[in-house]
């Protein structure tokens, strides 16, 4: 009997350990939406680096965003050397990611909606996007520019 | 620089005196257009005008073409490239076209229905780059993201900001600066030699103050001020940006548009996050007092910069605004401190204050994220940056709004009949407000001032009824109709690529009549309503 409770009191405990810690992984919907359930919380967010990797001092400031909303990520420098690309016009930056404790509004950071990381993987790296232009739209452009300079004259010549 | 005005005219300077124009703007609205001109007449001469504002719009699209050349961003080239052509084509074929009347006398109806129309007119071309980069999901899309601009609004529609180019972030923070200082006031300053009619073209885009007496001076001595600012506060968010981390060539990017949208109390950034991307409490603190200064009366800059530095003390605007936003700062902390939002004061300070000031000034930088409004200020706090939206800045500044001097005026009439019942009858009192001389308070201040508030309220009322129609929630329609009625661009949360064609269209409406402080749009529609009527009649 007494064997019997051991087991179940471990069983219990260990769940409980492990339930109660669990790491959530979250969106940046979720995190807006139900940021009071998360204030405080450990979680995992993944998502596209964009912007500028703004270093202040020891850490750095990275935001991610997963399509949604971007997200401010406190990190420590180090851990973000490894990032090479980060989004932005014809840059696809490298998709991460971030494990922390999320923050609903961070007394460190002026109650900025934050999360200070304790780890960061790269999933994907970033690469660059080639640009597709329309013949077409450059036909219609020259042409444009040649009636209008045409049009332009005239007004010039006019003193319209 | 005093010394560049003093050569403008030296000495016929007078300012603020031109209060008075806009009572008389409402009597001759009240009236009816006077229309003696022939239909076609009428047509040339608003049409030359249009073509001279829509050929300068082409040529401002250059600023962008050239960032993009600079970023090797082709496809954003020839869509800059397209839409130059486009706008200088139609521009010439109007100024071609309508010549004929360039030489008649331009009269109040057709100040008024040019400002209206060109802006109008500018919505649409100036959407046609936004279009063909792919950011947007519709032309209607782009042309609400175009006038949120032009008006400084900043609410937005585009798809994928953290992607877009820089040639496309250029125009965006440049329509924005522009439609602060007035694109007629910059065609005027520019395309239009003749002073005859400017005048009435310059107070049909909200502007019914004079620098100078010349009004191609006003508008020179207004871009002059703008321009000097823009440098000085670019070097200064420059340095900022590179302070806290961002990379030389982006810094100068970031603080050339972080000043034109605060300068020009717009609230566009180039990033999704707004001034929130930034994490950065210097930046917070430099962009309040770009965006405050903006929000002051072209007068009052001019005043300052003549030495009159007593008049920002005296100044009923300043004063009035002084008074609504300390009591509405208030009301926001004390429904913050309700709820518990923030941990401390400067939380409180960064997200509270800022929004509140952003909103008073109708800049519309945000520091936190739209649902969070909804999600965690509560209804008091949303009620007290929905009401300092509508106030707004000054008149004759960059801002929206009611505007600080109508609010002192009211106040002051207010106060003024209280006395009257108190005092004996046979007291004979006289009541003043100050703006730039001491003014006698008269009854056509106070009904012009409460003429177009009610007018800016109906305005409120309508988009707010907009959104419930909608199915949105009472205190988000309110909150996201006093954002587009005051020009403001702090967002519940409404304002997205997937809401409602009619909503859009209820809003850029709503955007552009209070941007044109009514007169103007109520002109155009009067004309083509009057037009109409007669050919009927006929």
């Amino acid at each position: 009997m007494a064997a019997l409770k051991t087991i179940f009191v471990s069983v219990i405990t260990a769940v409980m350990l492990l339930g109660g810690t669990a790491t959530q992984e979250v969106t940046s919907t979720q995190l807006i939406e139900e940021a009071k359930a998360y204030d405080t919380k450990e979680i995992i967010y993944t998502g596209e680096v964009i912007g500028d990797i703004m270093q202040r001092g020891d850490h750095s400031w990275v935001n991610v965003s997963d399509g949604s909303n971007a997200i401010g990520v406190w990190i420590l420098s180090d851990l973000v050397r490894d990032i090479k690309f980060t989004g932005r016009y014809k840059v696809k930056g490298d998709t991460v990611k971030v494990t922390g404790i999320f923050y609903r509004a961070c007394k460190e950071h002026g109650g900025d909606m934050d999360i200070h990381a304790s780890d960061i993987k790269i999933l994907k790296q970033g690469y660059k996007i080639s640009e597709a232009t329309s013949i077409w739209q450059a036909v219609f452009t020259v042409l444009g520019l040649v009636l209008t300079i045409l049009l332009s004259i005239h007004i010039f010549r006019k003193k319209l | 620089m005093a010394k560049y005005f003093r050569l403008i005219d030296r000495n016929n300077f007078r300012s603020g005196n031109d209060y008075h124009s806009i009572h008389n703007l409402y009597d001759f609205w009240l009236l009816g257009i006077k229309l003696t001109d022939s239909v076609s007449s009428t047509i040339k001469i608003i049409g030359y005008y249009i073509g001279k504002v829509v050929t300068l719009l082409g040529f401002i699209q250059v600023i962008p073409l050239v960032t993009s050349l600079i970023y090797s961003e082709w496809s954003i080239v020839l869509s800059f490239s397209t839409s130059i052509s486009i706008s200088l084509f139609t521009g010439s074929l109007l100024i071609i076209f309508c010549n004929s009347e360039k030489n008649r006398r331009v009269d109040w109806s057709h100040g008024m229905i040019i400002a209206a129309f060109s802006w109008l007119l500018g919505m649409l071309l100036c959407a046609i780059p936004y279009y063909l980069s792919g950011n947007f999901l519709s032309y209607l899309d782009a042309c609400f993201d175009v006038m949120s601009g032009l008006t400084t609004t900043g609410v937005v529609l585009i798809q994928d900001l953290d992607h877009v180019s820089n040639g496309i972030n250029m125009w965006r923070h440049v329509l924005t600066y522009l439609g602060g200082q007035g694109m007629v006031v910059l065609a005027l300053t520019f395309l239009v030699k003749s002073t005859s009619g400017s005048y009435k073209m310059y107070v049909g885009e909200a502007k019914d103050e004079q620098l100078l007496p010349n009004v191609i001076n006003t508008a020179k001595a207004i871009w002059f001020i703008s321009i000097v600012y823009l440098a000085v506060g670019t070097i200064v968010l420059w340095i900022t940006g590179i302070c806290i981390g961002l990379p030389v060539d982006r810094s100068f990017l970031h603080a050339l548009w972080i000043f034109m949208a605060a300068w020009s109390t717009g609230g566009f950034a180039p990033q999704t996050q707004n001034i929130l991307y930034y994490h950065s409490f210097w930046l917070e603190i430099i962009t309040i007092v770009f965006f405050v200064i903006g929000s002051f009366n072209f007068t009052l800059h001019y005043a300052l910069w003549n030495k009159n530095r007593k008049e920002i003390l005296k100044n009923i605007e300043i004063q009035s605004m002084s008074v609504t936003l300390t009591a509405l700062t208030l009301i926001t902390f004390a429904g913050l401190i309700k709820l518990n939002v923030y941990p401390d004061f400067i939380s409180m300070f960064r997200k509270g204050f800022y929004l509140l000031i952003s909103g008073h000034t109708t800049t519309g930088f945000m520091t936190i994220y739209a649902r969070q409004f909804f999600n965690e200020w509560g209804n008091v706090a949303l009620f007290a940056v929905t009401v300092s939206m509508l106030i707004g800045g000054s008149a004759c500044s960059t801002a929206g709004g009611f505007k600080g001097i109508r609010m002192g005026i009211i106040f002051k009439g207010f106060i003024r009949d209280i006395k009257r019942i108190l005092l004996p009858e046979s007291m004979v009192q006289v009541d003043k407000f100050h703006h730039i001389k001491d003014i006698k308070m008269e009854e056509k201040h106070l009904r012009s001032a409460l003429l177009i508030v009610i007018a800016y309220i109906l305005t409120f009322a309508i988009g707010t009824l907009a959104g419930l129609f909608f199915g949105y929630p009472l205190a988000s329609s309110a909150f996201e109709a006093a954002s587009v009625t005051g020009n403001v661009g702090l967002s519940i949360g409404i304002t997205k690529a997937s809401m409602p064609n009619t909503l859009k269209i209820i809003y850029i409406t709503i955007m552009w009549i209070a941007r044109l402080e009514f007169m103007s749009v109520f002109a155009l529609i009067t004309y083509i309503f009057f037009r109409k009527r007669r050919r009927w009649l006929h």
